[in-house]
């Protein structure tokens, strides 16, 4: 097991590395979600004048889901590297060494996990400065990392057994935008749900982005409802495992078909 | 004799029935360079890929370095060394990091490995560039930083790939002098896949011939080329013969035949060419025919393609790019 784990960390130190030395990577990475927060936060600032928005400062509402969109889309993205790695040997070269195949996986998940952990605080800190409060509770905040890691994680090993599958950069994308895009606007990440018609809202209860949603903003409430978050939680955690699996499948069938 | 590799009756199907291996095998002796030759698509990637783990046969069995690669996939892969087509090096990080991060994926770690890199990247000479970005090196660095991440936990049996293809010409010499110099350095079996028949008969002890998945030949290059029975002589007369002195001159030696006449060249065909070659001159000479040169070639293993399989290996290639071949590159 220890040495699984070193073997992970190696992998997650190699992709680092790599992102490190691409600063164009890293303006876009940190500039885009910043984007967000202020483009969105401007656009919809009068939203929260809505009689039942529930909040009464629309950056304080955004910035989590700005938070979580950003791991998700990381995470959607994943595929990309490997699929990189596969037309240039990379992957090959490591299949025929002893490493064990879970740290292949692994290492790129700890990667986002670890990326998605300086996003979060990048974003909240924005968030903060542009007004939002989160003092009443500030151990949500932790809770709403722990979210964006999961929900990054998940989206991460379904994107890297999608580009096993496919081996195609195009199928990436539009997975991103056909999946990934949808989910994010039929949860709360924008505007409150009760808002929303019927058939999102039922939709909602169902979307993996929403429970990371729910779990991660009400952390944040001045009064969180911690039946509800343990159990979105919970959700969240079953289906990074469940993503995990089909990840580790995709990897073995690559390697039986080759 | 102690054998690096056993490969019995491999048989690869892939999707759409395409039969990539047909029955492939062969024996290579231990400490010894194995070459396989054969055009684009013949099924060398196919084996490969094999016998280094990376795919499994429908049908057959391999042992390398004593290990079942099906049952013992695991102790396969700590015995040998993958130098593929495709690079495999990450262009994103330095040399020595690509060289590092191999080694701790066969655990190893500490100054023993930083050892084992430093005097792999001098031996490669790769010092200078060791900590630049892989992306700068030119295309013979890059190989050798290929071969070098082979070698990183001192394996028992290489795996070299098509190690020249895209090189040019006298990075390719390099190379091959690299190659022969590690066989015996390291007391490694090697074996070598290629499409290029010189690469084939300049390194290769002994070695097989592919033809869409069959091995259609097996021996040392000379006894491939040895099929042919005999060398070419081949001499340029000073005058064309006009009265056939010529053949009434060499008429009488036994161990020269298939003597052709075409103006002012003489072309036969000797058991031994270097021996025949004064007898010829001096019947030439004596019959009245002064020569202005002579030359005499083995067979190349062109020949001996040509002959197996009806094809030439030029023409080989050719057909795979535009029809059935690219399955071995491309589809995976």
């Amino acid at each position: 097991m220890s040495r699984a784990l070193r073997q992970t960390w190696y992998m997650t130190r190699r992709h680092l590395m790599g992102l490190f030395r691409q600063p164009v990577w890293i303006a876009i990475t940190l500039v885009q979600p910043i984007i967000w927060i202020l483009l969105y936060g401007a656009l919809f600032k009068r939203i929260v004048d809505i009689p039942g928005f529930g909040s009464d400062n629309y950056i304080d509402f955004l910035t989590p889901g700005i938070v979580l969109m950003t791991a998700l889309f990381s995470g959607g993205w994943t595929g990309m590297g490997l699929i990189e790695d596969m037309k240039a040997g990379v992957t090959d070269r490591f299949l025929v060494t002893p490493v064990s195949r879970g740290a292949l996986i692994a290492g790129r998940l700890l990667m986002l996990g670890i990326i998605a952990v300086i996003q979060s605080a990048i974003l909240l800190s924005i968030g903060m400065l542009l007004g939002a409060s989160y003092r009443e509770n500030p151990a949500g905040l932790l809770l709403l990392v722990v979210c964006s890691v999961l929900l990054g994680a998940s989206f991460g090993a379904l994107s890297t057994a999608m580009a096993v599958v496919v081996r195609k950069e195009e199928t990436v994308i539009a997975a991103v935008n056909f999946i990934i895009l949808p989910l994010t606007f039929l949860s709360g990440v924008f505007i409150t749900l009760s808002l929303a018609p019927g058939w999102i809202r039922t939709a909602a209860r169902f979307n993996p982005v929403n429970w990371a949603v729910e779990a991660g903003r009400g952390a944040l409430a001045p009064s969180p409802d911690w039946g509800v978050i343990l159990a979105r939680l919970g959700l969240l955690a079953a289906f990074a495992l469940v993503c995990g699996w089909l990840a580790t499948r995709a990897f073995r069938a690559y390697q039986r078909s080759a | 004799m102690d054998h690096a590799i056993e490969a019995e009756g491999l048989v690869k199907i892939y999707p759409g029935d395409i039969r990539a291996l047909d029955g492939v095998g062969f024996r290579v002796e231990a400490g010894t360079i194995f070459g396989m030759l054969g055009p684009n698509g013949a099924g060398k990637s196919t084996t490969v890929k094999i016998l280094t783990t990376l795919s499994r046969p429908d049908e057959g069995r391999a042992i390398v370095a004593g290990f079942d690669v099906l049952e013992r996939p695991s102790d396969v892969r700590r015995a040998i060394g993958v130098v593929s087509q495709r690079s495999g090096v990450d262009r994103e990080a330095t040399g020595r990091e690509n060289l590092r991060l191999q080694g701790q994926l066969f655990d190893m770690g500490g100054r023993a490995l930083e050892g084992r890199v430093s005097e792999l990247l001098d031996r490669l000479g790769l010092a200078e560039a060791a900590d630049r970005i892989v992306k700068t090196f030119s295309g013979g660095m890059q190989r050798r930083l290929d071969i070098a991440l082979g070698l990183v936990h001192q394996p028992t049996v290489l795996f070299l790939d098509e190690p020249t293809t895209g090189l040019d010409l006298e990075v390719r010499a390099d190379m091959w002098d690299e190659i022969t110099r590690l066989a015996s350095e390291e007391g490694l079996t090697i074996l070598l896949t290629t499409h290029y028949l010189e690469e084939a008969d300049r390194l290769a002890k002994q070695l097989v011939i592919v033809d869409r998945g069959r091995v259609v030949a097996e021996g040392t290059p000379d006894e491939l080329k040895g099929v042919l029975k005999g060398d070419a002589i081949t001499v340029e007369l000073e005058e064309p013969d006009l009265d056939g002195r010529v053949e009434r001159a060499l008429a009488p030696m036994f161990d020269v035949r298939e003597i052709q006449l075409d103006g002012k060249t003489l072309r036969a065909r000797s058991d031994d060419g270097a021996r025949a070659v004064p007898a010829v001159l001096q019947a030439l000479e004596t019959g009245g025919a002064p020569v202005a040169s002579v030359t005499v070639s083995r067979p190349s293993l062109d020949d001996v393609y040509l002959r197996l399989t009806g094809r030439s290996f030029a023409e080989a290639d050719t057909e795979a790019e535009s029809g059935r071949g690219d399955q071995e590159g491309v589809r995976r």
